[in-house]
């Protein structure tokens, strides 16, 4: 692969997770158990839904290959993203929406903390301009999961069952391939290896504090960043792309 | 409307954006909002270069097509509107006047600085009554850069703008 190619692959990663964990949230739209959570999670969404514009128009840039953020946000199959498979998850109940947000908050804090040294100025500044987002975020859903946690039984048991049934797509957010390698080496991108033990430690304080068991690793799942992706993205994109690609010319 | 023929100074042209305003905030100007970060001035055209509050919001293009407008309205013919990302929008870029409109139109003004703000330390006034007692309804409000709150004593619920 080129340095460009290896580029662009890595701007698809850091946009395309914010994209489809946008869209997912976008889901919540109408039906959030109180008004001021819908509110929250349309406001989270569209903070994502904005970082995921910048990280692919410059991808697009990169590539050189005539395609803008629109062409690649809805003309790309399931097998050519490259999100990690925890935000294309269904969101569930609400503790699995926010179990999920938690998760990827932590992840998304320190990777564009990282990614504040960036040798690219764009990068370095779409990383600056998410990551005071992404504190916000981070907040909301720790206040979440403490609050549901250390709730009543029945809220605890919600939050304990969500945070099981997400832990085995954790450890694909650490993984390091030969992409992540080659922009570590370039001094663009972060060594997100080494940065697991910072998510864990908030991890586990939140956890502490929400009086909830870090479940043990037992399973675990892969596959992203080569395309493979878990059958819930196909339904996901078939929903968020089907009116450009119905009406290729559609405008507002 | 005639147009005049225009200044290329840029206070004249920074005068000209004073007009151009939040579409969700109506009282809140472009320049005291802090979203216009440079303006180039050459013989005959303008460059505005303008920062998003928060990376998904919604008014930018709106903004950016007024800033046009309104320059157009006065007479510039080669209008460039760029978007820098650097330094990143904090509430800290919020005029003095700003925050007093703010307060006059019902919403609160962020309280203290960005900095004070992640540690929670400065209570938010209730634009109402004044009073420093109130508490948080929801961390997220109608748009992107409020926040929901209500004030304990006169009991209005109110805007927070939020302090990033």
């Amino acid at each position: 692969m080129s340095d460009n190619k290896m580029l662009f692959e890595y701007l698809l990663r850091l946009g395309d997770n914010s994209l489809i964990l946008g869209q997912r949230l976008a889901e919540w739209c109408g039906k959030s158990p109180v008004l001021e959570e819908e509110l929250a999670l349309m406001n989270v969404g569209l903070d994502l839904i904005g970082q995921a514009r910048l990280f692919l128009s410059y991808a697009g840039e990169v590539e050189d290959a005539g395609r803008d953020e629109d062409t690649l946000a809805f003309h790309r199959d399931a097998q050519e993203w490259r999100n990690l498979l925890l935000v294309e998850q269904p969101n569930g109940d609400f503790a699995k929406t926010m179990a999920r947000q938690l998760f990827i908050d932590c992840f998304q804090y320190v990777q564009f903390e990282g990614l504040l040294h960036s040798t690219d100025k764009t990068v370095s500044e779409i990383a600056a301009k998410s990551l005071k987002e992404i504190t916000y975020h981070r907040r909301h859903s720790r206040d979440w999961v403490i609050r549901l946690g250390d709730g009543t039984e029945e809220s605890h048991q919600k939050m304990q069952t969500a945070i099981e049934e997400l832990w085995g797509f954790v450890p694909e957010m650490f993984d390091m391939d030969n992409v992540d390698n080659a922009m570590l080496a370039a001094g663009i991108g972060v060594d997100v290896a080494a940065l697991k033990d910072r998510w864990d430690t908030m991890i586990n304080d939140i956890l502490a504090e929400a009086t909830l068991t870090r479940p043990e690793d037992t399973w675990s799942v892969r596959g992203s960043r080569v395309g493979k992706h878990s059958e819930h993205l196909g339904f996901l994109l078939a929903e968020m792309q089907f009116l450009p690609r119905a009406y290729p010319d559609a405008k507002w | 409307m005639q147009a005049q023929s225009p200044s290329f100074d840029k206070e004249s042209v920074r005068k000209i954006l004073e007009m151009v305003k939040d579409p969700e905030i109506p009282v809140l100007s472009i320049e005291d909002m802090g979203i216009v970060r440079d303006v180039e001035v050459g013989d005959e055209d303008v460059q505005i270069y303008i920062t998003p509050t928060y990376s998904g919001c919604p008014a930018m293009d709106m903004i950016a097509t007024e800033i046009e407008t309104v320059l157009a309205l006065h007479g510039y013919k080669k209008i460039t509107v760029k978007t820098v990302l650097s330094p990143a929008w904090s509430s800290d870029f919020i005029s003095e006047r700003g925050r007093k409109n703010l307060e006059e139109y019902g919403i609160a003004p962020p309280s203290g600085n960005s900095k004070g703000a992640m540690l929670g330390i400065d209570p938010v006034s209730c634009p109402q009554c004044k009073s420093k007692n109130t508490s948080v309804v929801s961390e997220f409000g109608s748009t992107a850069c409020k926040a929901l709150y209500k004030c304990n004593d006169c009991l209005e619920p109110f805007d927070y703008f939020k302090c990033v």
